[in-house]
């Protein structure tokens, strides 16, 4: 796996929200959203990011996308710094980053019918000629696993699953190098969502399609990812291939995060590491590692200095003082 | 065990202008005191409006219960009036939803709203309500909870607000809990906190808990039985390790094998064709028909009843039926 290129690589990521504060005598306080974050995609893979809510997932996956504008720190695409350029020149390089949200409402336009919701991005970026759009509509609804039918209905008149199904076609329309999927079947039954699981695995394989796939279902990531990323407030805690983050995490967190998602067997009794507390404010994150509020393991070290996302084994990185490779890095 | 609720031949039917929704057709199950029973489904199952029924909340119209008990501590729900029952919800049967902010006023402050429901049930007034507030706050673990009876419901966390919508339904020491998808909205961490929760108080409040739920891995770490509900009806009843072990209805076993597991590597998920039939429709048959692995000929146009295949072991399938109503 190694040996695959780089698709994507984040550098030194920041993104702070400013809060507006009407009083004078304060600063301007910042939500460190993202706060310096390094990684890569690779070609082909399937790179999940888990945490819980608030850890700064969906921001990274906008700033990849270039739906937002960081507030330091690079995105590069395929060697290509995606925010050097203006938005009009930006606007080519689009077509090759697509996005999967929680529920594709709110990428469908409620007045307009499937077919021209899937013509427009075809005409924009000027993917097939204009008179073959029509066909084009039909390949991709038959690529999703919609009949050529439904071109001609509206979105309401699709379940919650279809409408999903219709999201990833108009994602796949332009052809895409990479597909953001943030959180895309969390809103979704069960036996929906292995479905929509199962058709996102078929249209990597086939088109080679590289993703970042978000998700609070750690079941789910474990199932589509290669390689995982844990956040923090903001911070990446964790990072590996996935077998060994779900099998042999280094980091508390990532820990205690395995332990806290329940299994379905009922005779499993998994060791749970409650955590103290809940996750404190970005506004005001705390000093020293940002886990050692809450971490079982905290020494004395821990909320004096930032512990730095060490290699540990090959590809595989943790931020924790309990990794001597992290340990040796300060002294 | 004693029975604490039982639910008897329960349909509950939406009337639209000209269409009739079978939202919940013909549901049977008993609580016994003390047990967390679990009913689990997809979405649009019947689920909620089963505990809407039970709790006698149903928006009505266009709601109507067709027919059926409700009998809850020897005494049916159902026949009772409008001000009988307020006596009995909130007090003896309480519930808790899945975003507990649509239940809370966010202008509000928590504890205000903690110490207006002990008033409202006479359990306390004035400062005692106070001090009763801040220590139910600190039975559901709420750190520092002088500070947050002073909190409004928008500065507390999903996990936090989830925590004094407990508390709250604590206060009349329920005899049932009904727990609508309470940890849906919350991360896993936080779920599995509120799960803890909710089994202690359980067992500190000797309660029943009727236990709401679309996610099987949930539910099995929390419930003594499960009831699974599909298209208005209850399909299986087992107890969890049982039904964990030895899944009898082929929706059952799909849905236990769609989901992706931790330790499990295959890369293919296994899927339950077609998609949740239309409630408008009565179905002639079983309504898993469609989308049944097993089907038969008979299935299609009788419907199934639901049978004691091993002890305690219920299911709702033609396929354990053999020899019966032939």
């Amino acid at each position: 796996m190694n040996n695959k290129e780089t698709l994507i690589k984040v550098e030194n990521l920041k993104k702070y929200f400013p809060m507006n504060k009407s009083n004078i005598l304060t600063h301007t306080q910042n939500v460190k959203a993202v706060d310096g974050i390094s990684f890569d995609i690779l070609k082909g893979e399937t790179f999940g990011l888990v945490g819980e809510s608030g850890s700064g997932k969906s921001t990274t996956g906008h700033l990849i996308l270039r739906l937002l504008n960081p507030t330091d720190g690079k995105v590069y695409v395929e060697d290509k710094d995606i925010y050097q350029h203006s938005d009009r020149k930006f606007r080519k390089m689009r077509k090759d980053l697509q996005i999967i949200f929680q529920d594709a409402s709110w990428a469908l336009d409620p007045k307009m019918i499937i077919e021209d919701i899937l013509t427009e991005p075809l005409r924009i970026h000027k993917i097939v000629p204009r008179f073959e759009t029509e066909k084009e509509v039909k390949r991709l609804l038959d690529i999703v696993g919609l009949s050529k039918n439904d071109a001609k209905k509206f979105p309401h008149e699709f379940s919650g699953g279809q409408r999903q199904r219709i999201g990833i076609a108009k994602a796949i329309s332009t052809r895409p190098k990479f597909i953001l999927c943030d959180e895309p079947v969390s809103a979704l039954d069960v036996s929906i969502q292995s479905k929509i699981l199962n058709l996102l695995t078929d249209l990597q394989r086939e088109y080679d399609l590289t993703y970042l796939f978000i998700a609070h279902g750690l079941n789910v990531v474990k199932h589509v990812s290669d390689r995982v990323g844990v956040m923090y407030l903001g911070k990446i805690m964790e990072i590996g291939n996935v077998n060994t983050i779900y099998n042999d995490p280094k980091h508390p967190y990532t820990k205690a995060l395995i332990s806290a998602f329940p299994d379905p067997n009922p005779e499993v009794k998994n060791e749970r590491i409650v955590l103290k507390g809940e996750i404190p404010s970005p506004i005001n994150p705390p000093k020293g590692c940002l886990f050692h509020t809450r971490c079982p393991y905290k020494m004395d070290i821990c909320d004096k200095v930032i512990p730095q996302l060490t290699d540990i084994n090959e590809g595989h990185k943790s931020a924790c003082f309990l990794n001597e490779e992290v340990m040796a890095k300060i002294e | 065990m004693k029975n604490l609720l039982k639910v008897e031949n329960l349909k509950t039917h939406f009337k639209l202008d000209d269409k009739t929704v079978y939202a919940v057709n013909d549901v049977s199950f008993e609580i016994k005191k003390g047990e967390i029973v679990a009913l689990i489904g997809e979405s649009g199952s019947g689920k909620s409006v089963t505990a809407l029924s039970i709790m006698g909340i149903l928006p009505m119209p266009p709601g109507e219960i067709k027919s059926g008990e409700v009998i809850f501590d020897g005494e049916d729900l159902l026949s009772k009036k409008r001000k009988d029952l307020k006596s009995i919800r909130g007090n003896e049967i309480s519930m808790i939803y899945q975003e507990p902010m649509t239940s809370l006023n966010p202008m509000l402050k928590v504890g205000y709203q903690i110490k207006e429901a002990l008033t409202i049930h006479n359990k306390a007034k004035g400062k005692e309500a106070k001090a009763k507030a801040i220590e139910l706050l600190r039975k559901v673990d709420i750190p520092e909870p002088e500070k947050r009876y002073n909190s409004y419901p928008y500065e507390l966390s999903g996990g936090m607000r989830q925590r004094v919508m407990i508390a709250m339904a604590l206060i009349c020491n329920p005899k049932l809990l009904i727990a609508d998808e309470p940890t849906t909205a919350l991360d896993v961490t936080i779920q599995a906190e509120i799960l803890e929760l909710i089994k202690d108080l359980k067992n500190e409040y000797n309660m029943s808990v009727l236990f709401i739920t679309h996610d099987l891995g949930v539910v099995t770490n929390i419930a003594d039985r499960i009831l699974v509900m599909y298209a208005g009806k209850i399909r299986e009843i087992a107890d969890t390790k049982e039904l964990y072990k030895n899944p009898l209805h082929p929706y059952t076993v799909g849905l236990m094998k769609c989901i992706p597991r931790l330790n499990d590597p295959t890369k293919k998920l296994y899927t339950i064709d077609g998609n949740v039939p239309d409630l408008l429709k009565e179905p002639k048959g079983c309504a898993f028909y469609e989308r049944c692995e097993k089907r038969m000929d008979k299935c299609k146009d009788n419907v199934p009843s639901l049978i004691e295949y091993s002890t305690d072991h219920y299911v709702r399938c033609w396929l354990y039926e053999e020899g019966k109503n032939e």
